[in-house]
């Protein structure tokens, strides 16, 4: 361990502007990227199945299509 | 390795491996940058010149590897678009861009705090700086050309043609600190030749680096797959993937 305490692993040595700042934005860099790429994912098989929807809507029993559910759970998005 | 290369422009036979190797790297990811990270901050020892502020050489590092890398992946992905027309390669591509763009800025940023402290300065038009900068306009060019066009195809050439052209910058700005009299000191990994600094500072950044190109594998994977679907939605595969995940 570099540092004694808590307090002093906080200051960085006087240095704690320079650090963690640099430190947060890579933080916050990377999580927004897996945040926004889970949200793009999930947001695409919404927009997916609405279509599949409403096609199988349009094409009626011509088609012979089954609509989708429209009430269910957390996707399986990691199918 | 004909047939394997075949298979790897299918969308359909990525989606399925991608799948499959995802989770590993996201895992690995995961477990190096928290580890590296915790190394880093707390338990390497402190530089004996620059004191803790070195501690932003754990982020700034990895983070201008990736940039590079992602730079050269943006032109072997736009040659291969150009001359094979493999959508796959395109569809990586317009997902990596961003994420290089960030990492740039990331290199930048950090190094710009870290010069503050350092060199007494948060810039300075040195050779690496530049070219580091260069680097993030060319990103921004070639996120800005796909949407710059009505039609997908001519987005895609445009946006390879940068890249391909662009990457020139890239070992400009490896051999900046040796070519020109610069303020950056010179690189921190060699390939040949010992480290440049003790262990216990220098296997942390390593963790670190590897955690990032994992981190960068994962993100791709998982966002090409996204791509796949927005491109590929009337596709019938992807028509019954969507019916499925009911």
């Amino acid at each position: 361990m570099a540092f004694d305490t808590f307090q002093e692993f906080l200051a960085m040595g006087g240095h704690a502007r320079y650090v963690w700042s640099a430190w947060g934005l890579t933080a916050v860099l990377l999580l927004g990227a897996v945040l926004h790429a889970r949200f793009e994912r999930r947001q695409l098989m919404r927009q997916l199945k609405r279509r599949l929807r409403r096609e199988a809507h349009q094409a009626g029993h011509a088609g012979g299509a089954q609509p989708i559910p429209t009430s269910r759970g957390r996707s399986t998005n990691e199918a | 390795m004909w047939a394997f290369l075949n298979k790897l422009r299918s969308p359909k036979w990525f989606y399925t491996i991608s799948a499959r190797l995802q989770p590993w790297f996201w895992a690995a990811a995961l477990i190096l940058i928290v580890t590296g990270s915790v190394w880093g901050l707390a338990f390497a020892p402190a530089d004996y010149q620059q004191g803790n502020s070195f501690r932003i050489i754990y982020v700034h590092v990895p983070a201008a590897f990736l940039a590079q890398s992602i730079f050269v992946s943006l032109a072997v992905t736009g040659l291969v678009f150009m001359v094979w027309k493999i959508k796959i390669a395109d569809m990586a591509a317009t997902v990596m861009a961003p994420l290089g763009a960030a990492m740039t800025f990331v290199a930048l940023f950090s190094g710009a705090v870290w010069g503050v402290p350092t060199w007494g300065t948060w810039w300075m038009w040195d050779a690496r700086l530049t070219s580091m900068l260069i680097l993030l306009f060319l990103y921004l060019g070639v996120i800005a050309l796909r949407g710059a066009f009505a039609s997908r195809d001519s987005a895609s050439r445009a946006a390879s043609v940068l890249a391909m052209v662009g990457v020139i910058n890239i070992p400009i700005i490896k051999y900046s600190v040796d070519w020109w009299y610069t303020l950056h000191q010179p690189a921190t990994f060699t390939v040949t030749g010992r480290a440049a600094m003790p262990m216990e500072m220098w296997l942390p950044l390593l963790i670190m680096v590897l955690g990032f190109y994992c981190f960068f594998i994962a993100l791709t994977l998982m966002r090409t797959r996204s791509e796949i679907l927005r491109r590929e939605s009337s596709k019938r595969w992807v028509r019954e993937l969507a019916e499925e995940a009911n």
